[in-house]
């Protein structure tokens, strides 16, 4: 009896949860399905359903253009991350050496500043390096906040794969290098799903660096493109598009999802270890 | 052509002496065990060898050549881990055969020798299964075949046995030993079970503190160990110890109970003697102790004794299963036999 009254409690209690986490998207949706003067109207309920919002996206702009740059930042900001993250982690989980400790705090450090503080400071870096309008201005300026979590993350996991296990590769001949590719990388791809996951996820909502760092709608991601959506006069905000693109832009992130939720859950190391 | 020389090795972690100083011959094709209590160097010892651990000094020599400096791998030594050490995410064959295949050995004769290493453990039907998909004495057989692959001169095990249950343990024991007659390679064996020691070596190292306590025939140990430690250590229950004073063919006790002995030593010493060199006795008898029984353990086979004698130290008797057992409490006389007792001096030292 009590026990079902608690099944009933927990599931009320996970659907207000469920509810209230995906109100905005769902209101998104519901607006981006109407038109005219239809879109000032509160309702909770979809009506008339009318596509001319979606259409209107990939019309009045480049809008394709906007999310393959949101693709391709996205994707070189996970890769480089990985691999920078996976080698760091190793060494700093797996070698002694003095000041690992202080380096480990530093690399969290780096992530406390807000985005505003390095801004300017980054803009400078970016006209030095001649990346201004430009894509790898984004991919080097992500890293910032991308690396230390991730850096952070696997060195937590690459520290708790079993000693022996490393050892055991020693004694089989085998190099750092090898031991890293072929016998740490897969036992930590979970991780490596989940970190990437939330590094791609970082990267392609970002907004500031985006804004600040390109000028023309070639270069323009699709957040910052997104934002600058203008209606027919500077008095109207065009919330149908607006909600449309939000709608485009967050499928391929619930798809990603979707497709790495069995690898991020999955747990490779379960019987490596042990009878 | 495996002989293993170990010369002064030592080994510190910070200030800590884990090893001190050990010399030790190992013989080609010898199977030589390292026993120990917990945190006597005999694991850090093994690691020396293998290479996992750097020697703080001294030499350490694989087939007459010194390997002191040299990386694991190029040291003709393949080891097998307490946790197995499996690669979780490959089968038992590439297991088996990965270290081969980055050493870019040819594919056939990698297979070659992964398929005859299989067979002769006898897990070639379970080489396309992953590790958790293995019972622990099948993980156990595939983290020894991937040692046996890499045709090493000497092998390592630490603590092979010590994740199986006791009856896996006895038969893993039994193969081990196979094992060794097969290949005759040279095997050094960690373990903190006695019993394993005794059974599969031909020579017991006893550690304690980081030095070598004794060496030996797992017999020698047994019958003459070189110190009290020693003999406390071998045998199970522990020898029996009195602190006496011997003079003039006789020891006496400190409650001034006097046990006429035949020795020619004389002087303060710890009197020990195994359980089952005690007999037992219903009357007072030359060479007997007064005792009450505290405790008995019938084992079937053997009873246990527990006593207390005179000065409140505690003998332990083992009675043949078929003996007359005394009940709680009863009073009865241990008889000390005339051979068969160990002197060891106040030092810990054996004498005489």
């Amino acid at each position: 009896m009590t026990r079902r009254f608690r099944t009933v409690g927990l599931g009320i209690a996970a659907l207000i949860c469920t509810a209230v986490l995906l109100f905005p998207l769902y209101y998104a949706l519901l607006t981006s399905l109407k038109s005219g003067s239809e879109l000032f109207r509160v309702s909770y309920w979809p009506g008339e359903i009318d596509l001319s919002s979606y259409a209107r996206v990939w019309s009045e702009q480049n809008f394709a253009r906007n999310i393959l740059n949101s693709v391709v930042v996205a994707f070189w900001v996970v890769l480089l991350s990985m691999t920078l993250a996976i080698t760091a982690s190793f060494a700093l989980g797996r070698v002694r050496f003095a000041g690992r400790k202080t380096l480990l705090y530093a690399i969290l450090a780096i992530s406390m500043f807000p985005q505003v503080a390095v801004l300017s400071g980054l803009f400078e870096l970016i006209r030095f390096f001649g990346l201004y309008n430009n894509l790898a201005s984004l991919v080097l300026s992500y890293m910032i906040f991308t690396l230390p979590f991730t850096v952070w993350i696997l060195t937590t996991f690459m520290r708790d794969l079993p000693l022996e296990l490393e050892e055991a590769a020693i004694m089989d001949g085998l190099s750092s290098y090898v031991i890293v590719r072929h016998i740490f990388l897969p036992l930590m791809a979970p991780a490596m799903a989940a970190t990437g996951l939330l590094a791609f996820i970082a990267a392609w909502n970002e907004f500031l660096f985006a804004l600040t760092f390109t000028l023309s709608n070639e270069q323009r991601t699709v957040p910052v493109a997104i934002a600058l959506i203008t209606g027919a006069s500077e008095y109207e905000l065009p919330w149908g598009s607006i909600m449309a693109a939000s709608v485009i832009v967050t499928v391929p992130l619930i798809a990603l999802v979707l497709v790495f939720q069995r690898r991020m859950v999955a747990g490779l190391t379960a019987g490596a270890v042990k009878g | 052509m495996a002989r293993v020389q170990l010369q002064s090795l030592s080994k510190q972690f910070g200030t800590t002496d884990v090893i001190r100083g050990v010399d030790l011959d190992i013989a080609d094709g010898e199977f030589v065990v390292f026993v120990g209590p917990s945190g006597c160097g005999k694991s850090t010892l093994l690691r020396l060898i293998a290479g996992l651990e750097e020697a703080s000094a001294g030499s350490i020599f694989i087939g007459g050549e010194d390997v002191t400096h040299r990386p694991p791998s190029k040291r003709g030594v393949a080891m097998v881990f307490q946790s197995y050490a499996l690669y979780p995410h490959m089968d038992a064959y590439k297991n088996i055969a990965f270290g081969l295949k980055m050493a870019e050995a040819s594919a056939e004769s990698v297979d070659q020798r992964v398929r005859r290493v299989a067979d002769m453990l006898q897990i070639s039907n379970l080489l396309d299964r992953r590790p958790r998909e293995l019972s622990g004495g099948q993980r156990q057989r595939v983290a020894i075949a991937r040692a046996i692959v890499r045709e090493p001169h000497v092998f390592l095990f630490d603590e092979p046995l010590s994740n199986l249950d006791a009856a896996l343990r006895t038969q893993t024991r039994l193969e081990i030993a196979r094992l060794h007659d097969d290949l005759g390679s040279t095997m050094i064996y960690v373990t903190h079970d006695q019993q394993e020691a005794m059974t599969l070596a031909d020579r017991i190292v006893l550690l304690n503190k980081g030095r070598i306590q004794q060496v030996g025939k797992p017999a020698e140990l047994y019958r003459r160990p070189a110190t009290r430690f020693v003999a406390e250590f071998i045998g199970s229950p522990p020898m029996n110890f009195l602190s006496v004073q011997i003079e003039g063919g006789a020891a006496t006790l400190a409650t001034g109970e006097r046990i006429p002995l035949q020795t020619q030593i004389s002087g303060a010493v710890d009197l020990g003697v195994r359980p089952e060199a005690l007999a037992l006795a219903e009357h007072e008898a030359p060479a007997s102790l007064r005792a009450r029984v505290v405790h008995t353990e019938d084992l079937g086979d053997a009873c246990f004794v527990h006593a207390s004698i005179a000065d409140r130290s505690r003998l332990v008797a083992r009675l043949a299963g078929d003996a007359a057992v005394p009940s709680k409490g009863q009073s009865i006389y241990l008889r000390l036999p005339s051979e068969g007792l160990h002197f060891f001096g106040r030092d810990g030292h054996r004498v005489g």
